[in-house]
């Protein structure tokens, strides 16, 4: 406030009575009611068997189960994304050959299930028992067992990863749609080639409508690796639970065991997502605290500006100008 | 009001543009020498910003011919057919034309600095020291030199057209095109982009400028061209063509701007 408004009286704050919400507390009651009772059964029914839960959380095949369901999930997630770049940027080319490659691959893959498609790469070596190369119809150059090429871990991931890249390259090809066309056409007055204009001006704002579903399809992803046994893929959490649990003929206690990973992982991949969307979002969505509370706007414009800025620059936050 | 010269830098003859039926460009003519302003003005659908958007390819040319500094634009002539260039030459031909546009088109992702320092770096190959002292160089010649590491969102309308300047001036362009720089500004904030645009003015920058501004077409323009229905209606010194208007449509529509 400036010194003009200091010289008068401070206003007397309005004192209104606030609306009554009974509804938020008949709800509150229903709501915590039902769910001491829920908790009450957990404790109470001895069928959840909390001491088989107990023994088997850190079990070795569990654990062990836990990471290679992690190395699926990053894996084919890391495939997808390398495909669904390439294929959306594919389908956006000029090149008529490049759009209905890319068009027939999602046709395909987002057409087809996950478990037939995860059982023909379980069975590829006996469709393809060889893998060369070579002119066709004419010399061969190499040739090599696809068995021993195609193992079980490289069928799941290609499997899961593969039928991933046609959902992301539609979520990929929806980003890039979203970025207003006065980028592309400034980029390319300041005289930036296709690339580079697609990796440092149009993918960077893409992002922050790509996160969000990829984030989605991640923790999907996670889930999907159950399936991995139509390979077959034996080690997953899933069917390392299962097989426990078929073992001591108990499958309640390790289906929690089961459903506790899967939920401390997507928890887990919630706190990135929120970083990979903070990261995105700059200079876009920061915008909205910055509105709200000065004093943390200036505090974070400190903070953000990357390595570009000098750091011995005023950050001052632009009060009057700002919109 | 500027140092112009006798020498031709951009060359348009004979321009059409169709999208598709639809007859925007009828056949325009126009000329700018090196060190000249040339301000555009004409109604709404006139083909102004079209005829601006062509001569540095954002959009085709339907026919005629487009030159810059002797180098035709979007075209390679061999043995009298045209041929399309490459899309990485007609990128090299857009590095010496600077654009600025009514959006701004600043990148969002980027603060202030960055958007400047961009294409130095990624097209010139600049080092980014080198590409950094002269951005904070051009933050100030255009008033914000305390503005460089806020992100365009942050900025008023005023600031973000005044760093799109920046950013195009930072290629070192022989041409700046303005693509009604100030129609999407308030009012108050007109002031300071135009008078950075007189600035670089007078420093001998060869501009063609599409504007709803007549103010400035009359202080700082070297010639003033009325275009309406796609055709260049009226064209000469700006001082006349304002005060004593030769074409009724031209006598009309500044009736109504003025």
């Amino acid at each position: 406030m400036d010194s003009h408004q200091d010289s008068q009286a401070a206003p007397v704050l309005n004192d209104a009575v606030p609306v009554r919400h009974p509804g938020r507390w008949v709800s509150a009651i229903i709501i915590i009611g039902v769910l001491v009772g829920f908790v009450q059964s957990l404790v109470t029914n001895p069928r959840f068997r909390w001491d088989v839960v107990g023994t088997y959380i850190l079990d070795t095949k569990v654990v062990q189960g836990v990471a290679w369901t992690l190395v699926l999930t990053f894996a084919s997630m890391v495939l997808a994304i390398i495909l669904a770049i390439l294929l959306a940027f594919m389908r956006q080319s000029d090149n008529p050959v490049f759009r209905w490659s890319s068009w027939t691959w999602v046709w395909f893959f987002r057409g087809t299930p996950v478990y037939t498609q995860l059982l023909f790469w379980g069975l590829i070596a006996v469709l393809y028992p060889k893998i060369s190369a070579g002119v066709p119809f004419g010399p061969e150059m190499f040739s090599m067992d696809t068995s021993t090429v195609v193992t079980a871990t490289v069928a799941a991931i290609l499997g899961l990863g593969l039928n991933e890249s046609a959902y992301l390259a539609e979520i990929f090809r929806a980003g890039l749609k979203s970025v207003d066309s006065g980028q592309m056409e400034a980029a390319e007055a300041l005289g930036m080639g296709k690339t580079k204009i697609m990796w440092r001006i149009i993918l960077p704002q893409a992002m922050r409508v790509i996160v969000p579903p990829t984030g989605n399809e991640t923790i999907g992803m996670l889930k999907t690796t159950s399936l991995v046994l139509a390979v077959p893929f034996t080690l997953d959490l899933t069917f390392a639970t299962n097989a426990l649990a078929n073992r001591i003929y108990l499958p309640i206690p390790l289906l929690i065991v089961a459903a506790f990973w899967y939920l401390v992982i997507t928890s887990i991949l919630m706190v990135g997502q929120h970083f990979i969307e903070a990261h995105y979002g700059k200079g876009v969505d920061n915008r909205v605290p910055a509105a709200i509370n000065p004093a943390a706007a200036k505090a974070s414009a400190a903070v953000a500006p990357s390595a570009e800025a000098e750091p011995d620059l005023k950050m001052d936050f632009p009060e009057e100008e700002a919109k | 009001m500027t140092i112009t010269t006798e020498k031709p830098l951009v060359q348009i003859e004979g321009l059409h543009k169709y999208y598709g039926n639809h007859h925007v460009l009828r056949g325009i003519d126009l000329t700018v020498n090196q060190g000249e302003v040339s301000v555009v003005i004409g109604p709404s659908g006139s083909g102004k910003s079209t005829m601006l958007r062509c001569v540095n390819l954002l959009e085709t040319i339907s026919a005629g011919r487009i030159s810059v500094g002797g180098d035709l634009i979007g075209y390679r002539e061999v043995k009298g057919r045209l041929h399309d260039l490459k899309s990485k030459e007609i990128a090299a031909q857009r590095r010496e034309i600077g654009m600025v546009f009514q959006r701004f088109n600043l990148f969002p992702h980027k603060t202030a600095l960055q958007n400047i320092m961009e294409a130095p770096v990624q097209v010139k190959g600049q080092s980014k020291t080198v590409a950094r002292k002269r951005a904070l160089e051009l933050l100030d010649r255009v008033g914000l030199g305390d503005r460089a590491g806020h992100y365009p969102s942050q900025l008023s309308g005023g600031q973000q057209q005044r760093v799109a300047i920046a950013r195009a001036l930072a290629m070192d362009p022989e041409l700046m095109l303005f693509d009604e720089p100030t129609s999407a500004l308030d009012p108050e904030l007109v002031g300071d982009v135009l008078n950075v645009m007189k600035d670089l003015a007078k420093s001998g920058m060869t501009m063609i400028v599409v504007t709803h501004e007549i103010g400035f077409a009359r202080e700082v323009g070297d010639r003033l061209t009325f275009m309406d229905g796609g055709v260049v209606v009226e064209s000469g010194d700006p001082r006349e063509v304002l005060a004593n208007p030769q074409h009724p449509r031209t006598k009309e529509f500044l009736s109504r701007v003025l």
